[in-house]
């Protein structure tokens, strides 16, 4: 969407088509017969793999497939400084026009560039209270999202809400955000947003639909109102809920429905088998020492997880080798982000989750059997008694997407280990109204097809694109009478729908929402609706008796109720300040256990030999709600590092048996372009296409299949990317559907999918360092065995002082679980461009932090433990790392510059001066760490209006052919300094907090003075674990690591 | 074989060759003084504005202090433009039926803003922050010139980044006693090097170096 231009974003399928003549585009061009047939032979080969694997001994780390085959081809390409086709002009415009647009632009900016024309200024007719012109404000509201509210401090210059920082008073933040809620502002400032009510697709006023709206109502009075129904998500607001509750009293009979495509009935079904009601669960993972995770992503995804994660963390910081640290242990079908962090983590297939759980509850005590293989029996043996050992003091969380039944068993073995009121405890439902969401929306799509339904309300759902595909809901909807769809684009529903109101974003309305512990926070607006948006309040509103009435009414009545003996105008000017309305957390209920694990039926035995179809939705687009937001479609996956597509992800043994492969192809000089298998998945009686990806450490036999994608109607970004998996969706399998083996087909066609991790490669160095706990006591100075930093006075340049701040940053790895946060809260703060997928195959996206993703396999003397039955290939260990500019004392990047436009600060900082840059990009080619981006086009959008005003006034808006980077936030610490120097003080510690800094729910990343001893920083990098990267080059990187250390269980290590 | 070329064209070539170099030269002077001349940074060149707003009634007549309207100079990058409130808030009174201020009186009714005619235009990659300058005892003269002598308000220094570095590699040369920082009138006395010297140390100036870092300006 930012500066995207349109011959990118070619539809989905043409793309399809587009790319794979490219790919053979690469191959026809590759100038001879005989590199045409090699580029084909240097398909990967996974059997290879394997065998360099097992060759290896001793510590190894891989960012990809491709680079631990030691595949020529591969290396060819990343060794050619310009790689074959580097030079060759693929544009659509020939050399010929361009000399001609090139002449015909400077005989024209000859004639217009003599002068500036003038600029106006144009303040304030009336200036708003509170407001120093300049100035940014914050405000607090929160982001309502599934099951949970996420509190948030939006910045807002003058009025504009530019970016967004977590709300640390609030439970689900405690001053972190996500990457959805961080790219949440985005949305706000999409240009495809809907803007006005429509009726059959034309134009019409609010007060046409206020009209309309009377019909079903009176109707309702007469008749009854058995016909009226809305549809919701899940809704934790108080008031909306009560505003739907005054519309199902005043039309008698009517019904409210709830559907969310990508929540699961799961964790509510679970508490009513395990408690015989719907019971809400709080974990506090800052109490547990041990933690299971039963295919549980708690650390990135679901209810409270930004809080979760920022609890988790607080057990693993390490001041020396004397500290202690928690241990997690996970079993998942495929690798999720808290999977990639755990200190043991065992593939298995989805449905063997529930067979271990039973075992786990057997070992516990509960009684019941679980049937395993004799490797995940041993892995699970260990891990049961390493959670007997800890009662009181571990902890076992069920993964969303896991059937009831292992939800109650997880209850059940938390009861048992003494876990409940300890690490975790039980509250009343966040939900305004839990219900089985299946039966709800089954009911539903049964009564519109039975004619049942003459009024359907959609509140901000897209049921046409997401309800599961043999529930037919299109054809249903058209069965019902009338239809309103409250949504913010004009997506596949509203092409069904004949009312459509555009629907305000959360930043545009009032409201409230409770997080996952019952918090209330009250939604405030932070800027009037851009268009003629409404929120789901004044739509609920029309079919009562106060068709009038606000979302500011509502929500300021209902919050007013709560003030209790307060002075309600005190209570609600307090509860907009704070951004939470005090102790409104539910208090911890006692639930008695209703349930034996004993008396559940038998398990149903996996089939053997059937493949599994995971729908997971995906880590960036969710369900396909964010699929218009550029931010969340160029970011890398955490896991996987695609950006911009879904494919099918398979484990390798999979790939090996179905002969799929993959292979990395140069476009216009860069690999960021994967070329894939194409393979039709038949299952549920449907079909879809997709590109299959090869995923290390995905359980054997699974599939997974990324939900949000394939949207028709998502807008200019988002529409036809990737493939819809709902198609092959149904309501009996939401979450895994299970298949033989040939429900997969290969097509023979390819597909070039875009990842980031196969270019800005520091290969074969150390890079990273980890270690185990154990080892870190014995030799707490691991992490800098190996390091060749030559000694200070080694350097053929001046020493420098720096008497006054060094400004440096130090990035504990033993925090970081590649969560994305920091991308997305830099993107945002520092105005950076979206390149679209063109562009990032060719290497050139622009974000200024970069996670790299490696894979390691384990030292060979202690061997993987959770690895009998498997190799590194199928279960390695994962390790992340952020990579923004080091901003090195010795700088490779500022000698080469003929221009002096990236030069060294008196503070340390490597300075980059856009306004100098002529683009050479000799830097980047210096620059050993690979952080400099290079402005190819001009990648800004800077004709669209709406998007202007998401811009950072404080940041430069970079145009084409400069070269940009990570500035360690200079305007962040230019502002502080600013107010620190005139009050003629220091500037203190932890008063310039970076983007990334502040977005890091797991504060890994710490920014200060490192002159100062006493600051946070200093103290990181004095601990032993301190490294940085390619020291041996004598850079002497501001930025360092801290090593990351892993708690393994040693009676696994024994094996 | 005769000479083709008489002698006295040796001083013909001599001549185009030494007025080639000596040209060449001229048209760089001729470029950076192009660059550096007011057609160019818009020095002394008055702004025809929608309402003929005289700094020189409004400040040296009556004395209205610079922060009754510019409130932010002490506390934001921005010294703020009024709202038409603050004209409002003596034009309701004083000349209340003044046709001239009829714009003034359509802002404030109709609500929508008097566009004004930006006379201090910096590049956008130029972060400029007026609070610390002032607030270090920069005078508003300093760089805006007599504004109590401008009927209108025209930019009196020519804001290239050679006259910024000025400052900044000798700031001694531009800090005032902090009370006289608003007063238009103020003159270097004959010893400001040694007072600049004194305030700078007093309000812990950074050094030059710091002071011309890029990042100071550019980000």
């Amino acid at each position: 969407m930012d500066g995207m231009r349109k011959d990118d974003f070619i539809d989905g399928h043409m793309h399809r088509h587009q790319a794979r003549e490219g790919s053979l585009h690469a191959d026809d061009h590759s100038g001879s017969h005989e590199e045409d047939s090699t580029a084909h032979a240097h398909r990967l080969d996974l059997g290879q793999v394997r065998a360099k694997l097992r060759e290896k001994s001793g510590k190894q780390y891989w960012r990809t497939l491709e680079e631990l085959a030691d595949d020529p081809h591969f290396e060819d390409l990343l060794h050619r400084e310009f790689p074959r086709q580097a030079s060759e002009w693929d544009e659509t415009v020939d050399r010929r026009n361009f000399l001609k647009l090139a002449a015909a632009s400077l005989a024209l900016a000859g004639i217009s560039g003599c002068r500036q024309p003038d600029e106006l200024i144009v303040p304030y007719v009336k200036q708003p209270d509170g407001m120093t012109l300049g100035k940014p404000q914050f405000y607090a509201t929160a982001m309502p999202f599934g099951g949970d509210a996420v509190g948030l401090l939006v910045e807002s210059h003058e009025g504009r809400p530019t970016h967004i920082t977590g709300n640390p008073d609030h439970p689900s933040s405690l001053g972190g955000t996500d990457v959805i809620t961080q790219a949440s502002v985005l949305n706000l400032y999409d240009p495809d947003r809907s803007q006005t009510v429509s009726y059959l697709g034309e134009i019409r006023t609010w007060s046409d639909f206020l009209k309309a709206a009377e019909t079903p109502v009176l109707k309702a009075k007469t008749q009854g109102g058995a016909g009226f129904r809305i549809l919701t998500g899940t809704v934790t607001s108080p008031a909306l809920a009560a505003q739907i509750g005054n519309v199902l009293r005043q039309i008698p009979g009517a019904k409210w429905h709830q559907w969310e495509p990508a929540g699961s009935d799961g964790p509510r079904e679970g508490s009513k088998l395990a408690f015989g009601r719907y019971v809400n669960t709080v974990y506090r993972p800052e109490k547990a020492d041990v933690i299971l995770s039963l295919d549980s992503d708690f650390l990135a995804s679901g209810p409270g997880h930004i809080g979760y994660m920022n609890a988790f963390y607080r057990r693993r910081k390490l001041s020396g080798p004397g500290d202690t640290m928690n241990r997690l242990y996970v079993v998942e079908p495929t690798p999720s982000v808290t999977g990639s962090s755990a200190d043991h983590r065992l593939p298995l297939r989805a449905s063997e989750i529930e067979q271990f759980a039973r075992g786990l509850a057997a070992l516990v005590g509960l009684g019941g059997s679980g049937t395993l293989s004799p490797a995940a029996q041993k892995w699970l043996d260990a891990a049961a008694s390493d959670l007997a050992k800890h009662r009181g003091t571990s902890l076992v969380i069920a993964g969303e997407f896991q059937p009831a039944e292992v939800h109650a068993l997880a209850h059940a073995i938390n009861a048992a280990l003494g876990n409940a009121g300890a690490t975790l405890y039980y509250t009343d439902p966040v939900e305004a109204n839990p219900v089985n969401q299946l039966e709800s929306f089954s009911e539903l799509c049964a009564d519109m097809d039975a004619g049942k339904v003459d009024t359907l309300l959609i509140l901000g759902s897209n049921p046409v694109y997401d309800a599961p595909h043999n529930f037919d809901f299109t054809s249903k909807l058209k069965k019902a009478g009338m239809s309103v769809l409250l949504s913010s684009h004009f997506d596949e529903t509203a092409e069904y729908c004949q009312w459509h109101i555009a629907e305000s974003h959360f930043l545009e309305t009032w409201g409230d929402a409770r997080a996952f512990d019952g918090t209330v926070t009250v939604i405030q607006p932070l800027i009037a609706p851009l268009y003629r948006t409404r929120s789901a309040f004044e739509v609920l509103a029309a079919f009562t008796d106060k068709p009038g009435q606000t979302a500011y009414d509502v929500a300021r009545d209902h919050l007013k109720a709560l003030a209790g003996a307060a002075d309600p105008e005190k209570f609600w000017r307090k509860t907009l300040n704070d951004g939470v309305v005090a102790n409104s957390a539910f208090p911890p209920i006692s639930v008695a256990l209703k349930f034996t694990p004993a008396s559940l039926p038998p398990a149903k035995t996996p089939p053997a030999g059937q493949l599994e179809f995971l729908f997971r939705p995906d880590s960036n687009v969710h369900d396909g709600r964010y699929a218009n937001n550029g931010w969340l479609q160029e970011l890398a996956r955490p896991v996987t590092k695609l950006t911009w597509d879904n494919a099918a992800l398979v484990s390798p043994r999979l790939a090996e048996r179905l002969q799929l492969t993959q292979h990395a192809a140069a476009r216009g000089g860069e690999h960021g372009q994967i070329v894939t298998n194409v393979i039709d998945i038949s299952i549920s009686n449907s079909k879809v296409t997709a590109a299959a990806w090869i995923l290390p450490g995905q359980a054997d036999d699974v599939v997974v299949l990324p939900l949000g994608y394939g949207r028709k109607r998502a807008g200019f970004t988002g529409s036809n990317k990737g493939y819809s998996a709902y198609v092959v969706r149904t309501s009996t399998a939401l979450w895994t559907a299970t298949a033989s083996a040939d429900a997969i087909k290969k097509t023979g066609e390819e597909y070039p999918l875009a990842c980031t991790q196969y270019h800005f490669n520091m290969e074969g160095r150390k890079i990273l360092s980890t270690g185990t706990l154990a080892e870190y006591r014995k030799n707490p100075d691991f992490a800098r065995e190996g390091d060749e930093t030559p000694p200070k006075e080694m350097s053929l340049y001046k020493e420098f002082a720096y008497p006054g701040y060094a400004w440096g940053m130090a990035i504990d790895l033993n925090s970081c679980n590649g969560c994305n946060a920091c991308v997305i809260a830099c993107q945002s703060e520092n105005n950076i461009a979206v390149v679209g997928k063109d562009q990032v195959m060719r290497g050139r996206e622009m974000h200024w932090i970069r996670i790299d993703r490696y894979y390691a396999k384990l030292n060979t003397e202690t061997g993987d433990p959770s690895a009998t039955d498997y190799d590194a290939l199928d279960n390695p260990q994962t390790y992340f790392q952020p990579v923004p500019c080091q901003q090195c004392e010795n700088a490779p990047c500022e000698e080469v510059c003929p221009v002096g436009a990236t030069v060294h600060s008196a503070e340390g900082l490597n300075d980059m001066v856009y306004n100098r840059c002529i683009g050479t990009r000799y830097c980047s080619n210096n620059c050993p760490y690979k952080v400099r981006r290079f402005n190819f086009l001009r990648f800004q959008d800077w004709e669209t209006p709406s998007l202007k005003l998401l811009r950072n006034p404080e940041v430069t808006v970079r145009s084409r052919g400069v070269m940009e980077k990570c500035t360690y936030c200079v305007q962040r610490i230019n502002n502080v300094r600013i107010e620190a120097e005139k009050l003629n003080r220091p500037i203190r510690d932890g008063e310039i907090v970076t983007a990334c800094e502040s977005a890091c729910p797991a504060q890994a990343i710490v920014f200060g003075n490192a002159n100062d001893p006493k600051s946070r920083v200093a103290k990181l990098k004095a601990q032993t674990r301190n490294y940085p990267i390619l020291g041996e080059l004598n850079t002497r990187p501001r930025t360092t690591y801290l090593a990351a250390v892993r708690n393994p269980n040693p009676e696994l290590e024994k094996a | 074989m005769a000479q083709i070329f008489h002698r006295s064209t040796n001083f013909i070539s001599r001549f185009s060759l030494f007025s080639a170099v000596f040209l060449a030269g001229l048209g760089l002077v001729g470029v950076l003084g192009l660059a550096r001349s007011p057609y160019s940074t818009n020095q002394n060149v008055s702004r025809a504005q929608p309402v003929q707003f005289s700094h020189k009634h409004h400040v040296g007549d009556d004395g209205i202090d610079c922060r009754y309207c510019h409130t932010s100079v002490e506390t934001s990058a921005v010294a703020g433009i009024p709202p038409t409130k603050t004209c409002m808030n003596c034009h309701s009174v004083l000349y209340a039926d003044s046709a001239y201020l009829e714009p003034i009186r359509e802002s404030y009714r109709t609500n929508d803003s008097i566009q004004w005619v930006k006379v201090h235009r910096l590049p956008d990659f130029v972060y400029f922050n007026h609070s610390i300058h002032v607030n270090k005892g920069v005078g508003c003269s300093t760089c805006h010139g007599s504004i109590n002598q401008m009927p209108l308000v025209f930019q009196a220094s020519p804001l290239l980044m050679e006259w910024c570095l000025g400052c900044h590699r000798n700031p001694e040369q531009a800090l005032r006693p902090l009370d006289q920082v608003f007063n238009m009138d103020w003159k270097a006395p004959a010893d400001q090097a040694e007072i600049g010297k004194r305030f700078a140390a007093e309000r812990k100036i950074r050094t030059t170096e710091e002071l011309t870092n890029c990042s100071t300006c550019h980000r």
